[in-house]
């Protein structure tokens, strides 16, 4: 009889119906009194820097406002995972979290894409903005002159260098390198009297990702020129730049460097995983003579840290990465960072914005530059002695601030960032010659940017 | 006898009269039979059908993850660029040679000969050799992936083997990152095979082999002239399923190598992953998807026409 046959698939598709229609109806999740707050997790299950500060955060916000909730949504993955994890989520109201951690690199393209809101209206009103250095309130202000997202800091790069391979190699403790060619030169230094260890470090190649392109690749572009216009993307006709001699020369440092073995070996070198190992190994072990590296990399050598190396500033010195021939200003950085952002589809935007204004006392915001070994962008944090005495080699990356340079982080850029890292790469394998790594920039550049390029 | 069963078999009645009313009632028979299937023909055509439905559409706009306010409709714009984008063809070709080394050479020979030998070989060993086996297919694929990373790398497993018999030892998943990930996959995905024609040997009649060998045909000549031709069934359904899964592998190839170095094992699902989701273009992902989908259903029309020839 037909009875019995219907009744199991005709449970079976109730029941499916039945939880597809719950999912459709709650699955917003929206409480009026609790904050989701997404931010990336270290995938380095030993380093807990951000999840302790947020922890207390909650811990602090929670009892300051007794039946509010702080709900954290970490996302474990590495940088580029996270962003496309992040921007799924905003998309739809149902995954939107009411505070996200966004990186400056990405922030306008979110922005562009309707993700994100204006935070204006709260900014007025909170006397602590007042306390944010004039650039860092820049980080995260759109074309559209309206801001996206509070800055909990920033960052420099810089050289760091082992003073006892310096030692072996015969050079100097307070090492200080006027031209790129300076750098290459103690690297050779290296390689011919240290055997075994590695003279110089560049992050090359699409494994590693944006490192590559800020660490790597924008350290050498925007130390050519005078330093006064910007290499990757011409402001006044707002086209993106190609052909540049000065693009040319930073990928010939980078084809140096591998071809003459002063960097890792080339397979390590393109390791998805090659930064950890840098901070986790290479440099602790005293295996790496140069690193151009980030200020942030001591957050992995603090006690209680996971890779705890509390000697570290006995055993490296830091120097600023030299402009290419010496010329002004003489030295070069990069500084991006990360801001506090609220999505467009966030369901408790007053609350979220009230976790914010906690996060940024100026107590707690001190405490987290020191506990992330950030750069302060804060006024008040940066005249502290309390912060400039907290880590050795804080007073040097805050001085880098003076000669640091933002990247054209438009929509784009995160394309372009991908071309020059396949750039990169050849040269880096030895597949491409500098030219032709140029001239394949050059092709992909058109398609990243709708063919808004311009030839310098 | 005969007499007997066949009115049950067929109408007893053929007249025209009465050939009208079953057909009016086998109507409304089989809507009543369809009706307890319609519920779930109707979520599968809306989580099956409508995703693939969604996604065709996608692959003709210019949607992104980030950075644009608004898609929209761009024809084959897509498709074109695909088609003039060297590493789509790259990954094109990348994907043609993973698929022949691992799934038609490798897992596929692989999986007969074992299965062939395993015909022959004691319980014991047969147990063994088959638990072993299928143990590397129950493995989830990240878990294996990770297993052949800690082989192929360089200071893995077979550079170990290699040094000890005082070979050169490489870093194999840098200068051979395609063949590598082949093998893994061959490693992984034998033992489907194995199962496939292990049932299927066992199918043929014992009387026909040993008939053969009586007319003295050796080993390969019977192999060739009647095993072969008595599992070819069973050979495109094989060949089929295998295809179709090494089409779509992404979790091996991903912890292995990423793709990489320069993309030398960078196959479709894995370029197709960089555009949407590395470089936010999911309209330009997802034509290539589409194009992925083309590619198993060429291989599909091949394997079906092997099949039917045979009936």
């Amino acid at each position: 009889m037909p009875v019995r046959p219907t009744a199991a698939p005709l449970l079976l598709v109730t029941l499916l119906t039945a939880t597809t229609l719950t999912a459709c109806g709650s699955g917003s999740g929206s409480d009026p009194d609790t904050v989701k707050v997404s931010f990336k997790q270290s995938t380095d299950n030993s380093i807990k820097v951000m999840d302790t500060y947020l922890g207390e955060m909650k811990k602090q916000f929670e009892k300051a406002n007794p039946g509010k909730k702080i709900e954290l949504v970490p996302i474990k993955a590495p940088d580029s995972e996270y962003y496309t994890k992040l921007q799924q989520m905003l998309r739809s109201p149902k995954t939107a979290p009411d505070l996200v951690y966004e990186d400056t690199f990405l922030i306008n393209s979110d922005i562009t894409s309707g993700y994100l809101k204006p935070l204006d209206t709260y900014l007025d009103k909170w006397a602590d903005w007042d306390q944010f250095i004039d650039t860092a309130k820049t980080a995260a202000k759109a074309e559209d002159g309206k801001t996206y997202g509070v800055p909990d800091g920033t960052d420099t790069r810089g050289l760091w260098f082992d003073k006892g391979i310096f030692a072996k190699a015969g050079l100097p403790s307070d090492w200080q390198p006027k031209t790129w060619d300076e750098v290459l030169d103690a690297a050779r230094t290296i390689k011919e009297k240290v055997p075994g260890v590695t003279p110089l470090n560049i992050y090359t190649g699409k494994p590693a990702g944006e490192a590559a392109t800020m660490q790597g690749f924008e350290m050498l572009l925007y130390g050519t020129g005078d330093g006064s216009a910007d290499p990757l993307y011409d402001t006044a006709s707002k086209k993106w730049i190609a052909g540049s001699q000065a693009f040319k020369d930073s990928l010939g440092f980078v084809e140096t460097v591998y071809k003459e073995k002063l960097g890792l070996d080339v397979s390590d070198a393109l390791d998805p995983n090659i930064a950890t190992r840098v901070r986790g190994e290479l440099l602790p072990e005293g295996k790496l003579g140069i690193n151009l590296d980030g200020s942030w990399l001591p957050q992995d050598w603090l006690e209680g840290a996971g890779h705890a190396w509390p000697e570290w500033s006995e055993k490296l010195g830091l120097a600023a990465m030299p402009t290419q021939n010496g010329q002004a200003p003489g030295k070069v950085s990069m500084s991006g960072g990360w801001t506090w952002s609220i999505p467009s589809k966030a369901s408790n935007p007053d609350l979220a914005f009230k976790f914010i204004e906690t996060m940024q006392t100026k107590a707690n915001a001190q405490k987290w530059y020191i506990a992330n070994s950030g750069i302060a962008v804060r006024k008040d944090v940066a005249a502290d002695p309390a912060y400039v005495d907290a880590q050795p080699g804080i007073k040097f990356f805050t001085d880098l601030v003076a000669s640091t340079h933002y990247r054209p982080a438009y929509p784009a850029y995160p394309k372009v960032s991908t071309a020059i890292q396949e750039a990169m790469e050849g040269v880096t394998t030895g597949d491409s010659s500098v030219d032709k790594a140029a001239s394949g920039y050059d092709e992909e550049l058109k398609t990243a940017t709708d063919d808004q390029v311009i030839t310098k | 006898m005969d007499t007997r069963v066949a009115p049950q078999v067929r109408p007893p009645d053929p007249s025209g009269a009465k050939v009208a009313s079953p057909r009016r009632g086998g109507l409304r028979r089989s809507l009543v039979r369809a009706l307890p299937v319609s519920p779930a023909v109707i979520l599968l055509l809306l989580f099956l059908a409508g995703p693939i439905g969604y996604c065709a559409y996608i692959a003709f706009t210019d949607l992104q993850l980030t950075g644009q306010a608004q898609s929209s409709f761009v024809g084959f714009d897509n498709f074109r660029a695909a088609f003039e984008d060297e590493a789509f063809l790259n990954a094109v070709w990348l994907t043609l040679v993973f698929t022949v080394l691992s799934s038609l050479v490798g897992q596929n020979t692989l999986g007969l000969a074992l299965a062939a030998l395993m015909q022959r070989a004691s319980k014991p060993v047969r147990t063994v050799v088959g638990g072993i086996v299928v143990t590397a297919w129950v493995l989830p694929e990240v878990v294996a992936g990770f297993l052949l990373y800690a082989f192929f790398r360089r200071e893995g497993t077979l550079n170990a083997i290699l040094d000890w018999l005082h070979l050169p030892s490489q870093n194999w998943l840098f200068t051979l990152p395609i063949l590598a990930v082949s093998f893994a996959n061959v490693w992984r995905g034998t033992a489907f095979s194995m199962l496939v024609y292990s049932a299927a040997l066992n199918e043929i009649p014992k009387e026909i082999t040993e008939a053969a060998e009586v007319d003295g045909a050796g080993g390969w000549r019977r192999m060739w002239h009647i095993t072969l031709p008595m599992i070819r069934r069973s050979i495109g359904t094989n060949l089929m399923l295998n295809t179709l899964q090494t089409l779509s592998v992404f979790g091996l190839i991903w912890v292995m190598t990423r793709g990489g170095p320069s993309g030398k094992s960078q196959t479709l699902p894995l370029f197709m992953y960089e555009q949407a989701f590395q470089k936010s273009m999911i309209g330009y992902g997802t034509a290539v998807a589409l194009l992925l989908l083309v590619v198993g259903s060429l291989f599909s029309v091949v394997y079906m026409r092997l099949l039917r020839t045979e009936v």
